[in-house]
């Protein structure tokens, strides 16, 4: 049964167990999370006990014969890095779509981790113009952060828009599970952008087998920590959709019979989503990675266990929906959150920042009970009329996504309406920024 | 001999190893892995088959991997040097470990055996000493570190002799020991103790009678932590569990602090070592990092070590309070640690109890909680560790299995409410669910009235009652409309907006209003209270939104001014003219 082709390379051909994702033989010699090729699909070894070895089939195991062959490689799954990357796209397996050759070192993906006493503390403001991100959650290099959006949220669009103004080395796209048109669009938007030749994509689409994605946000995190710990660049990874990675997760967790916890998600799910989030890191020397990912929501549920999960790992979440009564896509500033923001904000921009922009959000969920108030058939004091009218303005000007004006506008904008509605008592910061903005702006 | 085994089995971090020789449950192991030997923990045993969590990833391992047996369970060392360094959940030094990336069974040693320290005796020849009797002190930091019995030695031992002072290293002889049978034992500065045995060197450990002040309004204030006493702090993502642990361990009153940072962030860990080493300690005038010590088991680390890291961190406290040390152990989050139990259960196909944690997970939690407290020590010192765990409930509902069983062991609870957050009312602490346990201890409220001021308890009740009077009248308004209740509802609910605005809320990032000594808060408080029993004359309910917004603007200007400066009485002359404006003679 078992022949000897390559070295290194051990074959067999007699399956004793199928299912849906998994098949099992008897083996010796075989490593831990080894990659197999199981009837020409990719497959890595998940369980072994005595000589039985359990491997998982990425791609599925439909038709796969008890005689199929199975060739062991010898060594968990890599990818080529070197410069040849950039200005490439790769399917799940790291291999180019252009049909070409990377020439470049091996690397095993899912590597081990930044010792925390080797990282530095972010420090550098991205701006994007948007204001519901630059004074209300600011990113920072080596951040982690995913849109929270409902499917029909425009995430991919404002997320490249992100991506395009952040000044970043690298940009790597991981696909996970991206429509065609999608990948497309992101193909589109950099080129007319002139920024093709910076971009690395690793792309499963909704075409590919489900399982694959699970490889997609590793080949990514790989490629980029070549760029950022070997080039020193500043690297910018876009992971779209994290969901569908978790529930790549929770199909093959529930093929394998392990006992799901909440919402059919395996009960590893936060170590596995850590995993990847952690790989964002700023290094002394000037590399960093920084994650911005989307994690898609069914009607707006955060307390389901996938962005539940996520919220817990990533440094805040930028929180889309449709304000209705401005009738644009805004970034929600009750449920979006940057914990980064304390390191850039009054520091890397005006010293008011923080209070303005907490004064502001304060004002909006004013307005908020407000509203309730109306909704409920009772008459608005005078007070909650001025939050009201606020809050429409405060929503069109700074918190809707298609603003792009620069920080010092954003803060001079929040003082020009808080002027307009309130007195300075009722906006409540510091004495001594009333003396010196709010006349001035 | 050692006891050998080999590999047989493998899934995720979980292996089987078929054991030739005595083995025991919780003996720690090497698997041989290539050029490493990664670090494993007995599990369970079923017959020849011992169940091991190995602390490292299991990539490329093999079946028939060699597998030594080490004869003790997980260990830390304990001896000067503890101070100010950053650990893995191993207690591994952080900083000893070379590259960029974590290695695979790269192990540091936790002290530094080459460092001088200067010792000198506390006990003379001819002493009668037990386990944890203090032998000599040395200093570390500016904390004086007691060199002790080790804590194994059990039974009664007579000093022989004992180093007069000098410079020594951990490993150098600085006393010699012997037992009643005369049989002599060199004692070192450095000792072993396994993480899950708790420190028992101590006479009695009463109820907590003193308060731990952490300079948090709504916590010292309203729900004080006993020194020696146990809290913990729920709260969904995002609601402030972190910075509020950070600012306790900035400001809280202890000799020193251990952060056990179990599966979470690993930028949260980088910003402590990066700021504390800049910090000023209000206490000390040293700088913070110089009394903190970091354990590290960020969540992209290795799970199974998740565990290990608590129980080092209990161990080091227990280590620090035994030489009559105010240890404050702070715990983000233990929620992880419960993760890393069940995947593990599940693994080994245990019956799952409760949202599939294992079925012990209550008694887990409960037992570690009763490590901490109030030690009175053999030689009548005292000692403390105060330990507040932070929980982080699957989508923010309380009612899940980690929060329940804490929720019984621990005596303070501080419930992050997410609607506070969201309107960034912070510390997120919901007034009303939140409670200490300790307010109701009679020898605490006659410590806080002897300390703070006679009537500070009653003052902290009526607070608390008006903050529950002004929730209530908020409900009957949004039920009957503004102008369907009485006036007086409004005057109730703006008073516990008051307090709200001006005690429960405190700015973390603003260098004044981070922290607030217990004399400022009770000068904060009776002015609170002076306001909310002052008599004020309005015509219509409109008038009164406004006129609190002013009160509240001016006692925040006061929070964010430096206690009994110029600006603070300033801001507070004018807040007594807007109060003669309403108020009825
Ligand atoms: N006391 C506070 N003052 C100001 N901002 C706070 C405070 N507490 C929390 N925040 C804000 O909330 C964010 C999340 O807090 P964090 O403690 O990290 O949450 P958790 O640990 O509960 O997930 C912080 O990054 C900060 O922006
Ligand atoms: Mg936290």
């Amino acid at each position: 049964m078992e022949k000897n082709s390559k070295a290194f390379q051990r074959v067999y051909t007699k399956l004793f167990q199928l299912t849906k994702a998994t098949v099992s033989l008897y083996a010796t010699g075989i490593g831990y999370e080894e990659l197999a090729i199981v009837d020409g699909r990719l497959a890595q070894v998940v369980k072994i006990m005595g000589d039985m070895v359990t491997l998982q089939v990425f791609a599925g195991t439909e038709g796969i014969a008890t005689n199929a062959e199975v060739i062991f490689t010898g060594k968990a799954p890599t990818l080529k890095v070197s410069d040849e990357l950039a200005g490439r796209f790769f399917n799940a397996y790291g291999e180019p779509l252009d049909g070409g050759q990377v020439m470049g070192q091996e690397r095993e993906i899912g590597g081990p981790s930044v010792n925390p006493v080797r990282r530095k503390q972010p420090s550098e403001l991205i701006a994007t113009g948007i204001a519901g991100i630059d004074l209300n959650n600011s990113l920072v290099t080596g951040q982690k952060i995913p849109f929270f959006a409902d499917p029909d949220q425009p995430f991919n669009q404002v997320m490249a828009m992100v991506a395009l103004r952040a000044k970043a080395d690298k940009i790597i796209l991981a696909g996970i599970g991206l429509t065609n048109d999608d990948y497309l669009y992101f193909k589109q938007i950099f080129d007319n952008a002139g920024a093709l030749d910076r971009i690395v994509g690793f792309i499963n689409t909704t075409e590919n087998p489900p399982v694959e994605r699970l490889l997609v946000p590793d080949m990514a995190l790989t490629a980029a920590e070549y760029f950022a710990v070997e080039k020193h660049q500043k690297v910018l990874v876009l992971l779209t959709d994290m969901t569908l990675y978790a529930d790549a997760l929770s199909i093959v967790s529930n093929r394998m019979d392990q006992i799901p916890s909440k919402d059919s998600m395996p009960g590893s799910l936060y170590s596995d989503l850590a995993r990847l989030y952690e790989k964002a890191v700023q290094f002394p020397d000037g590399g960093s990675i920084t994650i911005i990912a989307v994690t898609t929501l069914s009607g707006g549920d955060i307390t389901h266990a996938i962005p539940d999960n996520t919220g817990y790992i990533t440094e805040g979440q930028l929180f889309l929906r449709k304000d209705t009564d401005v009738g644009k896509v805004i970034v929600d500033p009750f449920r979006s959150l940057s914990r980064l923001k304390q390191l850039v904000i009054g520091k890397k921009t005006r010293q008011d920042h923080p209070q303005v922009m907490n004064a502001a959000v304060r004002l909006y969920a004013d307005a908020a009970n407000a509203k309730t108030k109306l909704e409920n058939g009772f008459d608005l004091t005078n007070y909650d009329e001025r939050t009201l009218d606020f809050a429409k303005e405060y929503s069109e000007k700074l918190l809707a996504i298609d603003v792009n004006i620069d920080v010092d506008t954003m803060l001079e904008t929040a003082y020009s309406l808080f002027r307009k509605y309130f007195s300075p008592a009722e906006v409540g910061i510091r004495q001594e920024f009333i003396e010196k903005y709010w006349n001035q702006s | 001999m050692r006891t050998i085994g080999k590999v047989t089995g493998i899934i995720s971090n979980l292996v089987i190893v078929e054991v030739e020789g005595r083995v025991s449950q919780n003996e720690i192991c090497f698997i041989e892995h290539s050029d490493a030997k990664l670090m494993a923990e007995v599990i369970k045993i079923l017959g020849k088959k011992a169940y091991v969590q190995v602390f490292e990833s299991t990539r490329g391992l093999r079946v028939g991997s060699p597998v030594e047996f080490v004869d003790h369970m997980l260990e830390v060392t304990l001896g000067p040097g503890l101070l100010s360094k950053n650990y893995d959940g191993l207690q591994n030094d952080l900083d000893k470990m070379e590259g960029v990336f974590l290695r695979k069974g790269d192990y540091t040693a936790p002290l530094d055996n080459d460092k001088l320290f200067a010792f000198t005796p506390l006990a003379k020849v001819g002493d009668k000493v037990s386990a944890g009797s203090w032998l000599g002190e040395v200093k570390e930091n500016w904390i004086s570190h007691k060199i002790m019995l080790p804590f194994k030695m059990t039974g009664e031992y007579t000093l022989v002799s004992i180093k007069e002072g000098g410079e020594f290293t951990v490993v150098d002889t600085i006393a010699v020991v012997k037992d009643k049978d005369g049989t002599e034992y060199p004692i070192t500065m450095s000792q072993k103790w396994p993480v899950k045995i708790p420190i028992r060197t101590y006479k009695d450990k009463p109820r907590p009678f003193k308060i731990m002040e952490t300079g948090i309004r709504v916590m010292d204030t309203l729900n004080p932590l006993a020194e020696g006493g146990t809290g913990f702090i729920p709260g969904p993502f995002g609601s402030g569990k972190t910075v509020l642990q950070h600012n306790i361990s900035k400001n809280a009153e202890a000799d020193l602090v251990i952060i056990a940072a179990c599966g979470e962030r690993a930028n949260e860990v980088v910003e402590i070592f990066t700021e504390f080493p800049h910090l000023d300690d209000p206490r000390s005038g040293r700088k913070l990092m110089e009394r903190t010590t970091i354990i590290a088991n960020t969540s992209n680390m290795p799970v199974a070590a998740r565990e290990a890291s608590v129980y080092t961190a209990m161990t080091l406290a227990e280590y620090y309070r035994s030489m009559g040390l105010k240890v404050l152990l702070l715990a983000d989050s233990t929620s992880r640690w419960a993760q890393a139990l069940r995947e593990m259960s599940n693994r080994m196909e245990e019956l799952p109890g409760p949202d599939g944690f294992p079925m012990d997970l209550p008694a887990i939690i409960s037992n570690f909680y009763s490590r901490a407290g109030f030690v009175y020590l053999n030689n009548g010192q005292t000692g403390s560790i105060t330990f507040i765990g932070t929980v982080s409930p699957a989508g923010g509902n309380l009612k899940e299995p980690v929060t329940e069983s804490t929720k019984k062991a621990a005596r303070c609870f501080y419930a992050l409410s997410q609607a506070r957050a969201d309107s960034k009312r912070y510390p997120a602490i919901d007034p009303i669910d939140s409670y200490s346990k300790y307010l109701e201890y009679p020898e605490i409220a006659e410590y806080l009235n002897k300390t703070v001021a006679p009537n500070w308890t009653a003052n902290v009740f009526e607070a608390k009652d008006i903050l529950l009077r002004g929730k209530e009248a908020h409900e009957q308004i949004n039920i009957l409309g503004d102008d369907g209740v009485p006036l007086n509802y409004h005057l109730k609910y703006w008073k516990a907006e008051l307090i709200d605005f001006v005690i429960l809320q405190q700015d973390a990032f603003d260098k004044i209003d981070s922290s607030s000594r217990l004399n400022r808060q009770h000068y904060m408080l009776e002015k609170v209270l002076w306001v909310c029993n002052t008599d004020f004359q309005f015509d219509s309910f409109e008038e009164v939104n406004p006129y609190f917004k002013r009160v509240i603007n001016q006692f925040k200007q006061m929070n964010y001014a430096e206690f009994e400066s110029d600006n603070f009485v300033k801001y507070e002359n004018e807040l007594d003219n807007i109060i003669q404006e309403r108020k009825i003679a």
